[in-house]
């Protein structure tokens, strides 16, 4: 793999990532269990999709293939897809939502302090901006895990469940690959096992103060991020997302 | 409207109060929660700004059907913030009701067990992506209409919320537009899809401002209180007169063959919607009425036990907190 191959597929990563989690928070738009949190959710979803925009845009501009970011995001199949097993999962109920948001941002946090000190500038400069955003999305999701977990014995019981069920998809955000091993050697990404410290630390603090019990196992699933062997679910919400562009070829919107 | 057939409440106050109330109206003075107001017109309210509310929720349910399958990613964020701005809309709009002396809580609970309704646009399905373009064009176009007067209704917080809501809305009338011109200008498909969704969608937008009520004395009653302030017939027309050029402009046909410019009123004659069909859909005949109801009725059950635990937790901190001072 070229450097540039490689950028091209971490780049994905980022981009893939925002993408689907953004569209699965979408699919709570009108159903969400109080009016307040309806419009957290949008608003999240908002910034992750605005984030692929500018991810896949400097995606799309590294493979010089001349395909746009909705290209990327429209036209292609799930064996292309890059995104974190954690991001595909289906909604669930709330709880579930939230404790697939705060892992996921409690790691994105991390990366996003990273990133914005890249050695690339486009990288960088993405990475301060959405780590903004992110930040609060943290704010959020952590404050409503610990409510949760905290709460009444059911809300306990099934945030509990929650974490149980999404555990085995942690490993693969904070596991180093070739592809992240080529890209930190680069100076432009950071070193993930040095990142998985601070993401333990935040995890460990958020779960106590939750009152929830983080599973005893270190078993992760693997296959999303180098898009070797996505879940089920991915197919069925490109389904869904890609359904328009693939039906009519060609149109503009 | 958003708030459609609004009876008003008769009002048995002191005559002398009453008439000291009228003229501060009168005068354009804004009523505040905790000035003296009828007890008419304070429930004449509740119902009004209520419904309004109700509808701005069950409105972000047929948008909210496309933002998975929006086209492209750009579209996928416009359409996400103008539901998300629907969002908000009912929240100002249950603020205010809140301070008539009602909780949001029980407000939803009269929706969901159906003592409240909802604007009957809301009961139509949205098929295509076109549908995205006419709900914007249309459903939006006529709320502005109604929504642009209210800002100088008299009641202080209603006017408030109305303000804030007419700034955001201009912005959902013009994604609306540029989703039908795109479609308009697009392949055969897609302008097939534009004018079937026009036609789907022009007779349940003229049914949104209610029928005819130059006659009824409730619009009578809310007119002088300053909570309605034009008749259903004079916004229909604003709108008709609004809306036809952008669609010929577009290139598509309003589904009306009476459709015509009336040099001497200034304003095109156009067909009566079906009025039967409207009231089938306001007592919940309306091709969607059972579904938008089961939606909110599960986002509320689903998530009771959501608000029970972050109650529960917001308690235990209170009460740490107590513990420790
Ligand atoms: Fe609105
Ligand atoms: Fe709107």
């Amino acid at each position: 793999m070229t450097d540039q191959e490689a950028l091209f597929e971490y780049l994905l990563r980022l981009g893939d990532s925002t993408l689907i989690l953004g569209h699965r928070i979408s699919e709570w738009c009108g159903h969400a269990p109080v009016l307040e949190e309806d419009i957290a959710l949008a608003n999240t979803a908002l910034d992750l999709i605005g984030q692929t925009q500018m991810w896949l845009g400097l995606a799309a501009e590294v493979e010089g293939a001349g395909r746009s970011a909705d290209e990327l995001a429209m036209l292609r199949d799930v064996w292309d897809f890059r995104n974190l097993l954690l991001v595909e999962q289906p909604n669930g109920d709330f709880g579930q939502t939230m404790m697939r948001q705060c892992l996921f941002d409690a790691f994105h946090i991390e990366l996003l302090t990273a990133l914005s000190q890249s050695d690339d500038n486009r990288i960088a400069g993405i990475s301060a901006k959405a780590l903004k955003e992110v930040t609060y999305h943290l704010d959020r999701s952590s404050e409503t895990v610990i409510g949760l977990g905290d709460g009444t014995e059911e809300s306990h019981r099934r945030m509990q469940a929650a974490l149980d069920l999404l555990w085995p998809y942690v490993g693969e955000m904070v596991t180093p690959d070739a592809v992240d091993t080529a890209m930190h050697a680069a100076g432009i990404a950071p070193d993930l096992t040095a990142l998985r410290a601070r993401f333990d630390t935040r995890i460990d603090a958020i779960l106590t103060d939750a009152t929830l019990v983080k599973p005893d196992s270190t078993y992760a699933q693997t296959g999303g991020k180098t898009g070797f062997r996505h879940s089920e679910h991915l197919g069925h919400l490109l389904t869904q997302m890609q359904w328009l562009q693939r039906a009519y070829p060609g149109a503009a919107w | 409207m958003y708030a459609q057939m609004i009876t008003s409440e008769a009002t048995q106050d002191d005559p002398e109060k009453l008439t000291t109330f009228q003229a501060r109206i009168d005068s354009g003075e804004k009523i505040e929660p905790k000035d003296w107001m009828p007890e008419g017109y304070r429930k004449t309210l509740i119902r009004q700004i209520g419904q309004h509310a109700h509808s701005e929720i069950v409105g972000q349910l047929p948008e909210g059907n496309w933002i998975t399958r929006a086209p492209t990613l750009e579209r996928k964020a416009i359409l996400l913030a103008k539901v998300q701005d629907e969002a908000g809309h009912g929240l100002y709009l249950y603020g205010a009701a809140e301070t008539l002396g009602v909780s949001r809580d029980e407000l939803t609970e009269m929706l969901l067990d159906g003592r409240m309704k909802y604007s009957s646009i809301f009961n139509y399905p949205t098929l295509t992506w076109a549908d995205m373009g006419a709900v914007g064009l249309l459903v939006d176009g006529a709320a502005i209409m109604n929504q642009v007067p209210l800002q100088r209704t008299s009641y202080g917080p209603y006017s408030r919320a109305m303000i804030r809501i007419c700034k955001e809305e201009s912005f959902h009338q013009r994604q609306g537009y540029h989703i039908m011109m795109k479609m308009a200008q697009g392949t055969t498909a897609q302008k097939k899809m534009a004018q079937d969704a026009l036609n789907r969608f022009w007779y349940p937008s003229l049914m949104m401002f209610g029928p005819s009520d130059k006659d009824s004395v409730h619009s009578a009653q809310s007119m002088a209180w300053k909570i309605k302030m034009n008749t259903n017939d004079e916004l229909r027309q604003k709108f008709v007169d609004q809306t036809v050029p952008q669609a010929e402009f577009l290139g598509l046909t309003v589904p009306d063959k009476t459709l015509r410019w009336n040099e001497d009123k200034g304003g095109y004659d156009f067909a009566e919607p079906d009025w039967s069909e409207f009231f089938d859909v306001i007592k919940g005949n309306g091709p969607c009425n059972t579904e938008r109801l089961a939606a909110r009725n599960k986002a509320w059950d689903d998530g009771a036990w959501v608000r029970d635990g972050l109650m529960a937790h917001a308690a235990k901190k209170r009460a740490a907190k107590l513990a420790a001072e």
